[in-house]
């Protein structure tokens, strides 16, 4: 008892006194120092981004003032005009449309994958064939985008493509599909990527979840006479319970966000009716066409919709009695 | 695991509870099969000569090896220079991303750093809350004039929140008692970290380091945003590049292909993708080692 409080004592010193911020700086002025690269960075590409969402009230041009600023200060205001533009405009009700169908056809398919890999794992034995089919699946996950999407278009492609002409053997030509630029595959091939992709990897964080399940749980199970799907539903389940909890915030937070590079890279003119997004809306509006108050108001759309999403998501979990994220 | 295998090993199974197990282990192996297949595929192709990509529908090993894909890749130089620029963007890019989350990182896990839920907070906000691309872009391109300069490659990406608040956790995780330690013996704040803090956290450095620098490797869309020029260009532009918009590489040099022939086009995507590829599964090794504790940590709540 007494060597517990003796041990917590200087830490407790440090902590409650009530320390000025003259003393402070003086007594710990490295870290403070230490503090400034991370907080410019923050605050010149993090901060001052935001300021920028000023463009979205402006009618906003570059060539508006003089110098760094310029442009920003010089720019008429518009209120709210360029967001009554977005919304009713004729890309709108398509983005949302395409945005959602692939996010949510993402959430249907694509988020219950690991964890039905991660729960066939967990009932695998053999640690030898679980080791090497994990260091298998891991790969794909540290592979780039724009090599996913050259493989897809290698195995696909209407001329060359290896998958492409063992379907049209199997199924006859006519009906072999045109994977690359069928506008009604577009979006199973998104997923089917972003499968090939991250499955594997996704099942590390409820495999380890699983690891801590204590093994008496599942013994008294059997002890009751549950059989493996018992098991699975009522000892297994709950232990990744909370982790896939949390995921399903984030998925959810980012049910606007699909990304730029996948998409980006697999869209082309055939499929351009279903694969435009509001990623790449930003991108052709703002980058491209130097529409940049429209783009900078989709943005913020985009933004502020995710924001409240995650807050929102969080707080449902939150009543249903789980940690949440935060 | 070991847990789980006893708890299998003690139970008698039924038959039906037998097939079910085989049933599970055919499914895993056939989905760890098909992760790899793509990658076998492209290599034996890119080792094939036209005439056996042409016939022949599915191999995984070539009759006739044929390097001339990889003579052609060399020769145009566009893949290796697209691998020397990816190589300076990814070393000096995870270099800065070390100094840069390591600083923030060090000072918001000590308890009496004052000022640190403020920015906590400030990193919390900038998670959930964003300016978006366009101002960004702006902010790069007009404002910093960083266009075709690899420092757009490097600064707006500097500081990863998830990663940064991942060393954090780590950097708490480390008993006080040592620093209390040092400190009794005169040591100043730098001085800890330095010669403390950082040796001690070397498997988290490696993996959140690894994490950035496969970041970096596999960036594609900063690239295309802010490079434009050729001498600038990173391999995953040029592999782009190669794979959707060749029409005739081959025939646009004159160069004497020898044997077998011109190097057919397929092989020479495939060679691509397969030098595009080779550096990170070289590193994979490596990056499994760390990568698992590297998301354990980060699933420990900020």
């Amino acid at each position: 008892m007494e060597k517990k409080a003796k041990a917590r004592q200087p830490k407790q010193h440090d902590l409650t006194k009530a320390v000025t911020w003259k003393h402070a700086l003086y007594a710990h002025k490295w870290l403070y120092l230490m503090v400034i690269p991370g907080v410019l960075y923050m605050v010149i590409f993090n901060y001052l981004p935001m300021a920028g969402l000023v463009m979205a009230f402006q009618d906003f041009s570059p060539y508006n003032g003089e110098g760094m600023f310029g442009p920003f200060l010089h720019s008429p205001f518009t209120g709210f005009s360029v967001f009554k533009k977005f919304f009713t405009g004729p890309d709108f009700l398509t983005l949302l449309k395409n945005t959602l169908s692939i996010s949510i056809t993402s959430l249907i398919f694509y988020f219950p994958a690991p964890i039905i890999l991660a729960l066939l794992l967990n009932e695998i034995k053999s640690k030898y064939f679980k080791r090497i089919t994990q260091t298998m699946v891991y790969i794909p996950h540290f592979i780039s985008w724009v090599i996913v999407a050259a493989l897809t278009t290698q195995l696909f492609s209407t001329t060359d493509g290896i998958v492409y002409h063992l379907l049209a053997e199997l199924m006859g030509k006519a009906n072999a599909p045109d994977v690359l630029s069928s506008p009604k595959l577009f979006v199973p091939m998104l997923i089917g990527q972003s499968m090939w992709k991250e499955t594997g990897y996704g099942t590390i964080i409820f495999l380890a979840a699983l690891s801590g399940v204590d093994v008496q749980l599942y013994e008294a199970a059997e002890v009751d006479g549950a059989n493996r799907w018992q098991k699975m539903w009522h000892v297994t389940l709950p232990a990744i319970r909370g982790t896939i909890i949390i995921m399903l915030i984030l998925k959810v937070g980012s049910l606007l966000n699909t990304g730029y590079e996948q998409i980006f890279l697999m869209q082309n003119s055939m499929n351009r009716g279903v694969s435009d997004v509001f990623d790449t809306y930003i991108y052709t509006k703002g980058v491209v066409n130097g529409n940049y108050s429209l783009a900078t108001a989709a943005g913020m759309f985009k933004s502020v919709v995710s924001m409240i999403m995650v807050l929102g998501a969080n707080k449902i979990a939150k009543v249903f009695g789980e940690s949440g994220f935060y | 695991m070991s847990k789980v295998k006893a708890h299998g090993s003690r139970i008698k199974r039924s038959p039906g509870d037998q097939v079910v197990q085989v049933f599970i282990y055919l499914f895993v192996g056939a989905f760890a099969l098909l992760t790899l297949l793509p990658f076998i595929y492209v290599v034996a192709g890119s080792f094939a000569t036209e005439r056996e990509l042409t016939e022949k529908a599915f191999f995984l090993f070539p009759e006739t090896i044929s390097f001339n894909a990889y003579q052609y890749i060399f020769r145009t130089g566009d893949a290796i220079r697209g691998l020397l620029n990816s190589v300076l963007v990814t070393v000096v890019g995870t270099l800065i991303n070390m100094f840069f989350s390591c600083t923030l990182a060090y000072p918001l896990s000590r308890p009496y750093f004052k000022g640190r839920t403020g920015l906590m907070n400030m990193v919390i906000i900038t998670m959930l809350f964003s300016g978006g691309m366009v101002p960004s872009y702006i902010l790069v391109a007009n404002i910093l004039s960083l266009k075709n300069s690899f420092f757009a490659l490097w600064l707006p990406t500097a500081i990863n929140a998830f990663n940064m608040i991942i060393i954090k956790n780590y950097f708490q995780g480390i008993p006080m008692e040592l620093e209390e330690a040092a400190r009794m013996d005169g040591s100043n704040d730098l001085n800890t970290f330095i010669k403390i803090i950082l040796p001690l956290s070397k498997p988290v450095l490696a993996s959140v380091g690894l994490f950035y620098a496969v970041g970096h490797w596999n960036s594609y869309f900063n690239a295309m945003l802010y490079i434009s020029d050729k001498d600038k260009e990173v391999i995953q532009i040029v592999l782009r590049r190669i794979i959707f918009l060749t029409s005739s590489v081959a025939t646009e040099s004159g160069f004497d292909w020898g044997l077998f022939g011109m190097p057919p086009q397929k092989a020479i995507k495939m060679a691509t993708t397969v030098v595009a590829t080779v550096p990170i599964l070289l590193v994979y090794p490596f990056i499994q080692k760390f990568f698992t504790q590297g998301v354990m940590v980060g699933s420990v709540k900020g």
